[in-house]
């Protein structure tokens, strides 16, 4: 069992205000992101969660106990850190099976459990090795190896992966989804990057200047989201925001397309412009449009429409699929034909 | 063109760092072969340099006239205790100033830091007077206890840079594992921080075992290190100078080998962190 509750989360250091007021139920088993902007508090939430940091008010509850005041080692829950936060002076091994040490069990089970882990890990060959010895993948694995091996009711994450380059990246993110999969135990995770959030959540908490902008499964993230800050937060390349006159046309102070939601033609449409910039990413094409009046748009299209940079052109919005924002920020509408099943 | 001139930079370091070793070196050179000659020699105008004829004379009159050993032993309990008992404070002082700050931090430490600028002096008056009061005076816990609060600022000082260099987040990572505050000292940042913690202590018992104004102001006969001891060779008869460097030899020599045993330790230890 994992449950998380958040309730009235209040977070302040000194006259600082970083979260006002946190809501949050994470059910068990669920695998939830945390995703924002750098200096959002998104970490903060998590260290909170994690006993790590004492909200200002609120209280945390765990499996339906309060664990406010509870020291994060009583907590059942186990973290990843970006640095990884290995003990440079153990071995692997001891690394591993440091919080069973803590936790007082015997050598033998330690040992036992550390190779049972290890094993699961692909980490047998390095069980002797120090953290200076591995590679940064290896040493993430040891970290997740160190929070798997109590079993505890849940995983926090805080940016493990932002370390690691490209490849290694993407690898390490389906070891990840593997693992919540294997284990089933909750899970948070905190990142930046969007494609993280979106590749393995269950469901997303976007967050922005400490507040919870929205909680949904990534689908309906992207498809209906409750504000314009989430709407482009989530989705690459972000959507374009038009306000003004062509706004009002939809009677909305400012309307959202995504790019694929925008179509060229070098002849005719309802807004001329001209190319600025165009990005071919080999499977599609990325084009960068400024509309006459000042205006810019990022529009997806198929590699077969071949534009280049200085051509004058015209763009055209699927109506079908515009949103609509009003003058906070707050959604008004959602498009025709966002899909039913992908809201929960 | 620029070789010559880099060599030159070299030689012309290399021979004043020689100059001004020997030169810091030079006094116990000298008190060590002067122990090793007669007392007549000692004093002889102009000195020789060398002794005119080799003698252990004075080292056998030393021990035989004063007990070296008790005043060794003295001189070990009062550093190594106070050592011991400066890290039983300093330790948990260090470890909340560096890891637990509060707005006042910084103000205590330059504080005390400051207390150590204060000439001693300033407070031998009261401190006599306490420790009287208190029956304190030549005792070996009077005397290792006052080495202990004069050395305690640096001690802290010392430790807070090194608990510093230790990233926040590994004792996170221990107190998310479920340690305890003394299980992550005992695990996690003792170990990690062991030069820095190993060159605190060796700094301070070379500061307690060569701490004299203390020492000679509240020690008698009980508690008297070897400071007192080599103090004891300057008499109301006079001079000794071959006896006195006798016993300032056997006072330095520990230490001196101590210190050369573990110069290494104690450079890494002074410079740790200062290279990252």
């Amino acid at each position: 069992m994992g449950s998380i509750t958040l309730k009235n989360i209040h977070k302040a250091f000194g006259d600082q205000v970083v979260i006002p007021d946190a809501n949050l139920e994470i059910v068990d088993g669920e695998f939830v992101v945390f995703v924002g902007p750098s200096g959002c508090g998104k970490s903060t939430l998590l260290r909170l969660i994690a006993g790590l940091e004492d909200p200002t008010s609120g209280e945390v509850h765990i499996d339906g106990k309060d664990v406010t005041q509870a020291s994060p080692g009583k907590r059942k829950l186990s973290m990843v850190f970006q640095s990884y936060a290995l003990y440079p002076h153990m071995t692997v091994a001891q690394n591993i099976g440091f919080p069973l040490k803590m936790s007082g069990e015997k050598a033998a089970t330690i040992r036992a459990r550390v190779q049972e882990v290890a094993k699961s890990l692909d980490l047998l060959p390095y069980l002797e090795r120090r953290p200076r010895n591995l590679s940064g993948g290896q040493r993430q694995r040891v970290a997740i190896g160190r929070a798997i091996i109590r079993q505890p009711a849940g995983f926090l994450f805080d940016e493990p992966l932002s370390n690691l380059d490209a490849a290694l990246r993407v690898s390490m993110r389906l070891e990840i989804s593997e693992l919540h999969q294997r284990l089933g135990s909750t899970m948070i995770y905190v990142t930046h990057d969007q494609i993280e959030a979106m590749t393995m959540a269950d469901r997303i908490a976007v967050m922005n200047a400490g507040r919870i902008e929205q909680f949904a499964t990534p689908l309906e993230l992207y498809r209906r989201p409750a504000n314009r800050f989430v709407a482009s937060f989530i989705g690459s390349p972000k959507m374009n925001f038009i306000d003004g006159e062509r706004a009002a046309q939809y009677g909305a102070h400012a309307i959202g397309l995504r790019p694929e939601a925008i179509s060229l033609s070098r002849k005719t449409g309802m807004w001329g412009g001209h190319v600025e910039r165009v990005e071919h990413l080999g499977a599609e094409t990325i084009v960068h449009v400024a509309l006459d009046q000042g205006q810019k748009i990022t529009v997806r299209t198929g590699i077969e429409d071949a534009v280049a940079s200085g051509q004058t052109i015209f763009a055209s919005p699927d109506g079908s699929q515009v949103y609509r924002f009003d003058e906070n920020g707050l959604t008004l509408g959602f498009p025709e034909n966002v899909p039913r099943s992908a809201l929960m | 063109m620029k070789k010559p001139h880099t060599i030159f930079l070299k030689t012309g370091i290399s021979v004043l760092g020689w100059t001004v070793a020997l030169l810091l070196f030079f006094p116990i050179l000298w008190t060590v072969l002067t122990s090793f000659k007669t007392e007549v020699d000692a004093i002889a105008f102009p000195p020789s340099f060398l002794p005119t004829q080799w003698t252990l004379e004075n080292y056998f009159e030393v021990q035989e006239r004063s007990e070296y050993f008790t005043h060794f032993l003295n001189s070990v309990a009062i550093s190594v205790g106070s050592t011991v008992l400066g890290m039983l404070l300093a330790i948990p002082a260090a470890w909340s100033m560096a890891f637990q700050p509060t707005r006042a931090t910084r103000h205590v430490l330059m504080w005390m830091l400051s207390t150590k600028m204060m000439p001693a002096v300033g407070a031998l008056v009261p401190i006599f007077l306490i420790f009287k009061t208190a029956g304190l005076l030549d005792t070996l816990f009077g005397v290792t206890f006052i080495l202990v609060i004069a050395n305690l600022p640096i001690m802290v000082w010392m430790l807070y840079t090194y608990f510093k260099e230790v990233p926040a987040d590994i004792l996170e990572a221990a107190r998310m594992d479920g340690a305890t505050t003394l299980k992550e000292l005992f695990y996690v940042l003792l170990p990690m921080s062991l030069p820095g913690v190993a060159s605190t202590m060796l700094l301070n018992v070379i500061l307690a075992w060569n701490e004299a104004f203390w020492t000679l102001s509240l020690t008698a006969i009980k508690a008297a290190p070897l400071s007192a001891f080599i103090a004891s060779y300057s008499s109301p008869q006079g001079l000794f100078w071959a006896k006195l460097s006798a016993a300032s030899t056997l006072a330095i020599a520990p230490i001196l080998v101590l210190g050369w045993m573990s110069q290494k330790q104690l450079v890494r230890g002074l410079t740790f962190g200062a290279v990252k």
